[in-house]
């Protein structure tokens, strides 16, 4: 890492707003999961980082009223995955949060610091896009709330202005119940990040009701709404055309992991096995 | 640059004065001499360097020393001593679960954290957790087990079994 990096731990919100501003080139820091390995990788460190975990606000996973269940900032991969809330009423996030990394990086990783990081392998985000999650930010021009439709921009991209600092993501009410279901390959089982996944949900007050979810075939997590469309209208039966849909849908490149062509023939299978795992459950 | 931190490792409080690009595993390592945690990719692959933080497996080569701030680190300095072993160091030895050893320290830390979650685990669930820790030497087989009896001894002394 950089010798002059400088490293801030905020207590409010307020706070971690304001050592965000005092410096040039600051980034917020979550679980740093992502952020140190990359910071000593490339020597381009941020020159301040923000540790936004002693913000106790950002550390809890509350359900409100409405039903809806709002994960904080600071809250870990782990006790999101753990959490019972989660597990019975919208498992698609327990499955995709189980997925990532290892044991010790799920203590320390978070479920938003790993959409703010905005990798198209991001697990988390299969889950967030098929749940129609929230996310909830707030900055310099005050706080708003960005549709997780609207939140990936492209690789490392996601629509937070510089300076805004993601306080929560939310799951509406109406995406509890239903089943999902992850086909995820990677090189090494635990810890490597997927060559390809796909998520698939049947979310059953929704429309539509099945939910597709592509991962490390495009630019950004992204979701197959064709696919979908097949499958609310003709059931299992539609596998293979959904299948050709999602595959259409993929703009894979080649990289270490795997070819473009592999990619996207993988998607096709893991979408097909998706539909007959939950079809015949 | 120095941070001032005041952190408890392994029961005793020390106040350090730490870099801001330094991590929790080369603070172990270098300021406090606890080199049982190993520094095996320093980047979250391999597990070698995995400790607890605030009881909790983490690995200690993604966590900067500045964080541990107010937090209780246990390494596996902390465990046991020679003659007063913890079931986990005893299994791994009475299973061979230990080669070159390069991996153990971080083997036994993540065990001990998945123990005090879930003190009966699955095979699955022991494979799930050590899966990202990485040995060259064992072939996994006599971890999986040595992990499985540790467990059995730490429930049977939870129950007062032992003396
Ligand atoms: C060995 C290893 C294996 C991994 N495996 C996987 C895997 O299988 N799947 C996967 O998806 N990822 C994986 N990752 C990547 C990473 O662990 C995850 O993306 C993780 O969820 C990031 O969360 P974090 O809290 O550590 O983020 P950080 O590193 O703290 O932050 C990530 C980025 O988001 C920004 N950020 C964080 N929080 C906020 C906020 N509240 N507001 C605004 N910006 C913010 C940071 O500035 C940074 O740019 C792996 C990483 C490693 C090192
Ligand atoms: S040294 Fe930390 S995981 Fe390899
Ligand atoms: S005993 Fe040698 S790496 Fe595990």
């Amino acid at each position: 890492m950089q010798e002059r990096l400088d490293y801030r731990k905020a207590h409010s919100v307020e706070e971690a707003l304001t050592l965000f501003q005092d410096l040039p080139r600051s980034r917020y820091m979550a679980g740093g999961t992502d952020l140190l390995p990359r910071a000593r990788g490339s020597g381009q460190a941020p020159s301040r980082l923000v540790d936004i975990k002693g913000i106790p606000e950002l550390s809890r996973i509350e359900e409100l009223p409405s039903g809806d269940l709002r994960i904080g900032a600071a809250v870990s991969v782990a006790a999101v995955a753990a959490h019972p809330t989660v597990r019975q009423r919208f498992s698609a996030l327990s499955l995709c949060a189980s997925a990532l990394g290892s044991y010790p990086l799920r203590n320390r990783a978070t479920v938003v610091g790993n959409i703010c990081n905005a990798s198209p392998c991001a697990d988390t985000a299969a889950a967030l896009l098929c749940l129609d999650a929230t996310v909830l930010c707030v900055g310099p021009a005050g706080p708003r709330r960005i549709p997780i439709h609207e939140f990936f921009v492209g690789p490392g991209q996601t629509s937070l202005a510089s300076g805004e600092l993601a306080l929560a993501v939310e799951i509406p009410a109406a995406s509890a119940g239903g089943r999902a279901e992850l086909g995820r390959l990677s090189r090494r089982q635990g810890v490597d990040i997927a060559t390809v996944a796909v998520l698939l949900s049947v979310l059953p007050q929704r429309s539509p009701r099945h939910r597709v979810a592509l991962l490390s075939v495009a630019p950004t997590p992204r979701r197959a709404s064709e696919a979908e469309t097949l499958l609310d209208q003709r059931g299992p039966s539609a596998a293979n055309a959904a299948a050709e849909a999602a595959m259409a849908a993929a703009r894979p490149i080649d990289d270490v992991r795997g070819t473009a062509a592999y990619r996207r023939e993988m998607v096709g299978v893991l979408l097909t096995r998706a539909v007959r795992a939950l079809g015949a459950a | 640059m120095a941070i001032p931190i005041r952190v408890k490792v392994n029961g005793q409080v020390e106040a350090l004065e730490v870099a801001p690009d330094e991590s929790l595993l080369s603070m172990l390592r270098e300021r406090l001499d606890l080199t049982g945690a190993k520094e095996g990719c320093n980047e979250g692959e391999c597990g070698a360097c995995v400790v607890l933080l605030d009881g909790k497996a983490v690995n200690a080569c993604l966590v900067l020393a500045a964080e541990a701030d107010g937090h209780e680190v246990t390494t596996i300095e902390g465990l046991g001593r020679p003659g007063a072993l913890h079931p986990l160091q005893k299994a791994f030895l009475a299973h061979q679960a230990v080669q070159c050893g390069f991996c153990t320290p971080g083997m036994i830390m993540t065990a001990l954290s998945l123990l005090l979650e879930n003190p009966a685990p699955t095979e699955e669930e022991v494979r799930t957790a050590i899966s990202g820790n990485l040995c060259r030497c064992t072939g996994y087989r006599q971890i999986l087990d040595a992990v499985q009896a540790a467990a059995q001894e730490m429930r049977a002394g939870a129950q007062g079994r032992r003396p």
